[in-house]
């Protein structure tokens, strides 16, 4: 419509939600994080939502640098702070709408604290989780994610420990909508972060990608393609399930859809409740009658 | 009944809660709280208080996250603060440090206890004084303020916000746990006559606004969540413009930039008042709840007819460098008591630069300063220069 007559195919396709002038961009070839963050800008359009009232708080690593990308207020913030950072922001300014992008070191192990504590309270923001196994930008340490046996550099014979699941982890802690994804399922990934933003709550997107540089190396997947290959072989879409039922489970079946859509009131519905003096005594909590008159 | 944000009279209430009734004078509508000893009533007061007058008070899962949560509550463009004694503060340091680079106005108060680690959990100590200074990592300046009395709490808080929105910086005030817990009277003054700061916001279009350029006087607009400038801040060193910029001299750009503004607004910033100047031959330089025990000494001291005077510090980062080092060549000797193995003394005898000799008062922690080990001190001065 406004494109400028002269070279229209020269402009990216998301160029009012990109800051073009930081391109190029830190991620490496065969990186997932690039089609995620695709799929988050596709997503952000979608929702329809004024630019203006949209903010991404990001903390560190190579998931964190997406917030560097995107042209709304963005927030790149400290190692794994990004979730408390933008509870502040969400309850300074409820009108407008939080995403936090979050690698999973970044959010599970050094922020694992404020996760559960963020998805308990319902504070209303989207969470988006690029799972790539590994510490990425340090150059592929073992994390929370890495599964049992596999190969890092701290873990230089396969990681000892078994990983968390995350959507489990979200689901147990109150998470109003729960989503796991890999970087191959475009369409069905941004349909689903924008039924995440546009819902009340604290909403998780896991997307499981690949990081050839740093784990896949280390793992027989050392081509882009190969992870990709695995995830499309591998993949199985089962919508409405309980991710307890269907753990990550990297030898079998990789379970992924959406899980869970639930309705709970978000942490400043709540707040207004107690404070209205509708309730009663804890515990029964008997809604209190309006005075007469 | 309507509740008021100021509550303006006279009150009998301690320093914990004056603290939080100066942060609502002065805005304040945004508390992300976690409790510790002495510094809960702080956190107390405003769980009651903010939710009558619109405000958020959220208690964090530690003080990690509450000083996160002050940060992003600052760019959601509210007024934010919150309040711990040395563990939390500890923990604080990391995001005061985001606060810094990123130019984001907060206040944090620190209500003193004795340390390291879980210390002396209930009883006072003045020890936290270098990690106000230097606690979060890499170089930077900050302002410090020290209350010395419930009132001061009062109104120190809200300086401490007026500062921290004035030169979009982190302020902190070093409280300590017998400022905290002392109950004394409080005026609170009539509404009108509180004189508030707001930060900058920017005026130019959103293609034009560079959102850490600095204006003349050191200090950058402040573009907030929705206010349609659609800034990028990271954590990282960056350029005017906000991007990263991972070159040597773009951190000597940006941190020469941070520690300007606070240094050349010294004058503005650094606040002491001095009792007894005029004839004074040995002057206490005294801060917090030290300033009691050294006006103490100090009437006992002209009792017997010594010359002593006082210099109590409002604002001890940063330090009156200029103002002591000309008192130094003016007085027969400096004396500081406060409540550590010797901090702020480091500082004054730098300043003095051995114009003069500097004599600290202190001992490890749990109780205040004896006017009588001030006046040993002194007398032990005079002795020696007889």
């Amino acid at each position: 419509m406004n494109q400028p007559a002269t070279a229209p195919c020269l402009q990216h396709p998301q160029e009012e939600l990109l800051r073009s002038d930081r391109i190029p961009h830190i991620w490496c070839s065969g990186c997932g994080i690039g089609t995620v963050f695709s799929c988050v800008l596709a997503a952000v359009r979608k929702t329809g939502l004024p630019l203006d009232d949209v903010a991404m708080v990001s903390g560190i690593g190579c998931t964190g640098r997406m917030a560097g990308y995107i042209k709304v207020d963005s927030y790149h913030t400290t190692h794994g702070r990004a979730i408390p950072f933008a509870t502040g922001l969400k309850l300074a300014r409820p009108q407008g709408a939080v995403l936090v992008a979050s690698g999973d070191g970044d959010l599970i192990a050094i922020g694992g604290n404020h996760f559960i504590h963020a998805a308990r309270r319902n504070i209303d923001m989207t969470v988006i989780c690029v799972n790539n196994l590994n510490y990425g930008m340090t150059g592929g340490q073992q994390a929370p994610s890495t599964p049992f046996g596999a190969k890092t550099t701290t873990s230089p014979t396969g990681s000892p420990e078994e990983p968390f699941d995350f959507c489990q982890l979200a689901t147990a802690c109150g998470a109003v909508y729960v989503s796991r994804w890999t970087s191959i399922h475009i369409r069905r990934l941004t349909e689903s972060l924008t039924k995440a933003i546009l819902k009340p709550g604290f909403s998780f997107v896991e997307v499981l990608a690949a990081c050839p540089t740093a784990f896949g190396r280390r793992n027989r997947m050392r081509e882009a393609l190969d992870m990709v290959k695995f995830f499309h072989e591998r993949s199985v879409i089962k919508n409405n399930i309980d991710p307890r039922e269907f753990p990550l489970d990297f030898k079998g079946p990789l379970v992924v859809g959406e899980f869970i859509d639930r309705e709970r009131p978000t942490f400043t519905d709540s707040y207004a409740l107690v404070h209205s003096s509708q309730l009663g005594e804890w515990p029964d909590l008997e809604r209190q009658k309006p005075a007469a008159g | 009944m309507a509740s008021k944000a100021v509550l303006t009279g006279t009150h009998f209430m301690n320093g914990d809660e004056a603290c939080a009734e100066g942060a609502l004078a002065a805005g304040c509508r945004f508390f992300g709280g976690y409790p510790i000893t002495p510094a809960t009533e702080v956190a107390e007061r405003m769980s009651r208080r903010l939710p009558q007058l619109g405000g958020i008070y959220i208690q964090m899962e530690d003080e990690i996250a509450s000083m996160a949560s002050l940060l992003g509550a600052s760019w959601g463009g509210q007024k934010a603060m919150t309040s711990t004694s040395g563990p939390g503060f500890s923990l604080m340091m990391e995001n005061l440090g985001l606060g810094i680079i990123t130019e984001t106005p907060c206040v944090v108060c620190n209500v003193q206890r004795g340390g390291p680690s879980t210390g002396l959990p209930t009883l006072v100590g003045q020890a936290d004084m270098m990690q106000a200074r230097w606690g979060s990592h890499g170089h930077y300046e900050i302002i410090a303020l020290c209350p010395s009395s419930p009132q001061e709490m009062f109104d120190f808080t809200i300086r401490a916000f007026n500062l921290s929105e004035q030169f979009r910086t982190p302020v902190l005030i070093m409280a300590d746990e017998v400022v905290g817990h002392m109950n004394e009277r409080v005026v609170i003054p009539a509404e009108d006559t509180i004189e508030l700061v707001e930060r900058k916001r920017p005026t130019c279009a959103p293609e034009a606004f560079l959102p850490f350029r600095p204006e003349a006087d050191g200090v950058a607009p402040m573009a907030c969540f929705g206010d349609g400038y659609r800034v990028h801040i990271t954590g990282l060193t960056h350029a005017e413009n906000g991007y990263p910029a991972m070159e040597a001299g773009a951190h000597e750009r940006m941190l020469n930039a941070l520690v300007n503004k606070i240094k050349m607004n010294r004058d503005t910033i650094i606040s002491y008042d001095t009792e007894y100047l005029d004839d004074a031959e040995i002057v206490l330089v005294a801060y917090g709840i030290s300033v009691r025990s050294a006006r103490r000494a100090i009437r006992a001291g002209r009792e017997q007819g010594l010359k002593l005077g006082l210099v109590k510090l409002n604002t001890v980062w940063p330090f009156p460098e200029e103002f002591i080092r000309d008192l130094a060549g003016r007085v027969r000797a400096l004396v500081m008591p406060e409540i550590n193995l010797g901090q702020m003394v480091l500082e004054l005898e730098r300043c003095a630069g051995g114009r003069c000799p500097v004599r600290l008062v202190g001992h490890a922690g749990g109780a205040i300063i004896r006017p009588a080990a001030i006046l040993n001190v002194i007398n032990d001065l005079v002795k020696e220069a007889v």
